[in-house]
């Protein structure tokens, strides 16, 4: 069937077939690789995308669910060429080692600080509770998220 | 003191972090080529049989299959492993664990592969299966390769003084027997590799997710029969590996490259996570049975130490793992008579090769477990304990290594984490706190009767315990140990480098480029780190053993002296001085404050080409030689050694069973630190995963089949694990490599399940012996699964 989105504030359409999953379709025919597979069951959050709003694992979501829906991927989080505070902030603060996770961890930092402005640290560690890193330990991923909160309060 | 350094040692962020943080870097799987087709595995649901037949038949008639490919289209080696080539890339004739693979179906589409792949027929008849490591050396034991004689892959014995004697000597004898399972490594990035025939006779060229891109190389030329120049290795972005990208990555890139010479066409595997965790190698179980004498005091007499390493289907780096085992066993402490035999074997459970820790997570959960055993017994704290055992300048190790020529930290960490820790105070208050310990199920009657319930008030106890290591750096005597760094100067200054060691996530790309940009007085940023290519760089052994700041650092150090040497003529002539000791190099200028003399550094490489002088070079560096008597287990080691110390403070939830980390205290002496930011991100890293495998991480197998196939049951760190981890660096005066730049990666996993067995011991009052310490072993001292896989717990 054919579907109209909005990827990445563009409007798109696309023809997929009723079996497929929304990271497939991002990944193979939007060629927007950041996101990525790593479980295939939604546990390991690699391929977190915003969904409406909503940090959702696009490897549960199929395809045809997304019709009308607002998607945003790693690729449309930074503003051109201008990145985002947080993947500001996951640089700085050396939140990135390999970096498989890293596209799924920014986003849902991301829908974390735009639905709660002032989280504090156990609800940082909860918003990506459903990352799994393997390289980092997690604690400079925490210190990034914790300083992004605070520059996009302060610029507010 | 340490000199002044304009970069190394302040927090540098990563070349990749930019393309990470995007979206923009590219993994295996994000490789695509036209014309490429997709790999499906054929397997079949048993652990060890023998293949009768594969039929074909009906899945080519689907046709959804471009072409089949098992061992009859291999040209070269069919069998391949870094000692014993015992691993088919096919097999054809046996199968012996459970992720092996019989053959290959190609084709366009993947999701029809998958369904094609059930229509191929096997004919196979099933073999008994060997899974308890006790009785692979039994003599009516199933062979697992009938090729040798029996299942033993490998002995290492080490004899030091006269063990009957130091048993004599000793006041106490303490012996017991510790298990730890199988951990899989769980890199967040599936394995991928694409494959793509070069045009005419150019061989082939394979990208992929793969660790060491020399021995993958090495390993498909062999399959292929090609010379080693034919097969170009190029490496993706590495999405995690600790030393599990290796061997899997190797058969996987034969496999690929098989299937593409076959059909002419690209080809591309890339695996599901079941397929990951199924077909990957696994860190060894360990069986580690310790006897130990002692004076009253606690000083250690003798050490009788039997390790019993399950290699699974394949050996693999067996040889390699249980060698650092059967060095660091008796853990960092001088012991006048050693007695130590370590064994790998064969079995049909999941194979085991290197994993982050290589063989020392498991004798240091064991002997760090039984140091505070002997304290106890002695009645002396665990810091005392080390104190009277630990290493010294001038002590001999168990292989009659003499240290020196490097510092021996050992006192020095322990000291920094006890008191960083606040760790005796802390440590006796707990033990006076100290309860019964939870084991309130009886299994004949396992109705909770009143007196087995805790008042809330009492139910949390808190506990700290610590665990200390010495680890040598680098491969010692298992192995060459050289490395090769290339770096080429532009005429603007700026800079191309690569060395033969690969980036695999831990931040080697800037951690060299810190260090060529150091020599040269430049900002890091003007280097550009080329992606790790087998065309391009030598050589220089695995990206393992922590090795990579060490001899990398020292190579990537080599390039840029030569590179400074012959800058430094030609800034003399321009300078019209002959001192080249006045000449400075800082912040991207040369200069001569004698006499006030400037450069800008890209003029100065300008210059030196137009007077043509040379601005490529390549590095090396050769670590100091080692040497092993393989039949006593005697010599000189590894040529430097790291000491590290963990604390572990915990919450034991004592109606549950569960074990909260408050905190870790991690100290470590790395020599000098290149990149602090890289250098934290290590620790906190490794600790996590030291965690993981002391609380919560086990490989399950049954019949030689894994159960957590995926990340709802093998159960990894989470965010919310673990509360806090501090990383203490101790820095020194050591000289190898890179301004004695030493090792990290993997001290900071080996101490973490040792410290916390100590600490939960410190907080309930039980010594607990077998990997992970989960709900049920804290609670019940036992596994509650799997059943066929019995483990030993200590009376």
């Amino acid at each position: 069937m054919k579907i109209k989105f909005t990827l990445n504030k563009k409007k798109v359409t696309a023809e997929v077939e009723s079996t497929e999953r929304l990271i497939d379709l991002l990944r193979n025919k939007f060629q927007l690789m950041g996101t990525k597979e790593g479980c295939s069951i939604g546990e390991c959050g690699a391929c977190t995308i915003l969904m409406d709003g909503k940090a959702v694992n696009s490897c549960l979501v199929l395809a045809e669910q997304i019709e009308g829906a607002e998607i945003i991927t790693i690729e449309g989080i930074a503003d051109g060429e201008q990145l985002h505070p947080i993947q500001e902030n996951f640089i700085k603060a050396g939140a990135i080692q390999c970096g498989f996770c890293t596209p799924g961890m920014v986003v849902s930092s991301y829908e974390l600080l735009n639905e709660n402005p002032e989280p504090n640290e156990e609800e940082i560690k909860e918003a990506i509770a459903g990352n799994l890193c393997r390289c980092t330990g997690y604690k400079q991923i925490i210190d990034a998220v914790k300083i992004s909160a605070e520059q996009l309060r302060d610029s507010k | 003191m340490k000199e002044k350094f304009n970069i190394v040692g302040k927090p540098v962020i990563r070349q990749d972090a930019f393309n990470k943080v995007t979206g923009q870097a590219k993994f295996a799987d994000d490789y695509n080529y036209p014309n490429q087709l997709y790999a499906a595995m054929i397997r079949i649901p048993v652990s060890h049989a023998k293949i009768k037949s594969i039929d074909y038949t009906e899945a080519i008639e689907s046709g959804l299959v471009a072409a089949t490919c098992d061992s009859s289209d291999i040209p070269g080696a069919k069998k391949v492993g870094p000692i014993r080539k015992d691993q088919p890339v096919f097999c054809d004739e046996k199968v012996v664990t459970s992720g092996d693979v019989l053959a290959m179906l190609i084709g366009e589409n993947e999701y029809e592969l998958k369904q094609a792949s059930k229509k191929v027929k096997v004919d196979f008849e099933e073999l008994p299966i060997l899974t308890d490591i006790e009785k692979a050396m039994d003599e009516d034991a199933q062979i697992i390769h009938p090729e040798f004689e029996n299942n033993l892959i490998v002995h290492y014995p080490l004899r030091k003084g006269n063990i009957d004697k130091g048993f004599e000597e000793s006041d106490h004898i303490l012996e017991q027997t510790y298990t730890t399972p199988h951990i899989e490594h769980a890199y967040i990035e599936p394995e991928a590799v694409v494959a793509v025939p070069l045009e005419g006779n150019r061989g082939i060229k394979i990208i992929g997710s793969i660790q060491n891109p020399h021995t993958a190389r090495k390993v498909v030329a062999a399959v292929l029969g090609l010379p080693l120049t034919k097969v170009r290795i190029i490496q993706a972005e590495l999405g995690g590996s600790f030393g599990g990208k290796d061997d899997t990555m190797n058969i996987l890139s034969a496999r690929a490259a098989v299937a593409a010479l076959k059909t002419k066409r690209p080809v591309k595997i890339h695996y599901s996570r079941e397929e990951s965790i199924l077909e990957s190698y696994k860190r060894h179980p360990y069986r580690l049975k310790y006897k130990v004498g002692f004076s009253k005091a606690g000083k250690l007499k003798a050490m009788k130490i039997d390790l019993l390493a399950d290699g699974g289907g394949y050996s693999c780096m067996s040889p390699f793992v249980t060698w650092r085992s059967v060095v660091q066993a008796t853990g960092p402490y001088e012991v006048e008579n050693v007695w130590t035999d370590v064994r790998a074997v064969y079995t049909n459970n999941p194979y085991t090769g290197a994993f982050r820790g290589f063989g020392s997570p498991q004798p240091i959960f064991a002997q760090e477990s039984l140091m505070d055993e002997i304290a106890e017994i002695a009645g002396i704290s665990p810091i005392e304990i080390r104190k009277i055992n630990g290493f010294q300048k001038g002590s001999v190790t168990a292989s009659r290594q003499v240290l020196r020529d490097h510092e021996i930290n050992l006192l020095k960490v322990v000291e920094r984490a006890a008191e960083e820790s606040n760790f005796l105070s802390e440590w006796n208050k707990n033990k006076k706190d100290q309860s019964n310990a939870p084991s309130f199920v009886d299994e004949l009657n396992p109705i909770v009767k009143p007196e087995h319930f805790i008042h809330p008030s009492n139910n949390v106890k808190r506990g700290i315990g610590l665990a200390t290591s010495f680890r040598g750096c680098s491969l010692g005597a298992e192995g060459v140990d050289a490395a090769a760094a290339y770096i080429s100067v532009q005429t603007d200054g700026s800079i191309y480098l690569l060395s033969g060691l690969a980036e695999n996530g831990q931040g080697l790309k800037t951690t060299f480029s810190i260090i060529a940009a150091e020599v040269l007085g430049i900002s890091e940023d003007r280097i550009h780190y080329l992606e790790q290519d087998t065309g391009i760089i030598a050589d220089s052994g695995p990206t393992v053993a922590s090795r990579s700041t060490l001899m990398g650092g020292g190579a990537i150090k080599d390039a840029a002296t030569i590179i400074k040497n012959r800058l430094n003529e030609v800034a003399l002539k321009h300078f019209n001085i002959t001192d080249y000791d006045v000449l400075v190099y800082r912040n991207n200028t040369i200069s001569n404050t004698e006499n006030n003399l400037k450069i800008e550094f890209s003029e100065l490489c300008q210059l030196a080409f137009n007077s043509a002088v040379s601005l490529s070079a390549v590095g090396w560096y050769k670590g100091p030689n080692v040497g092993w008597d393989e039949e006593t287990g005697q010599g000189d080691a590894y040529f430097t050694y790291v000491y590290g110390c963990q604390v572990a403070d915990v919450s034991v939830d004592m109606s549950t069973g569960e074990v909260y980390i408050n905190k870790i205290v991690a100290v470590h002496d790395p020599g000098t630190v290149i990149n602090i930011m890289g250098a934290l991100g290590q620790v906190y890293g490794g600790v996590t995963q030291g965690a993981g495998y002391g609380l919560w991480e086990a490989i399950e197998s049954e019949k030689g089949m894994i159960k957590e196939l995926n990340y709802d049951l093998y159960i990894i760190p989470t965010s919310k694990d673990i509360d806090k981890i501090e990383p203490i660096f101790i820095e020194g005066e050591d000289d190898h490599g890179a301004w004695g730049a030493k090792s990290l990666g993997e001290p900071t996993l080996e101490l973490t399940s040792a410290a916390l067995a100590n600490a939960i011991k410190n907080a309930t009052g039980k010594r607990l012996f077998n990997l992970p310490l989960n709900l049920e072993e804290v609670l019940l001292s036992k596994k509650l699964r799997p059943k066929d896989f019995v483990r030993e717990s200590s009376k």
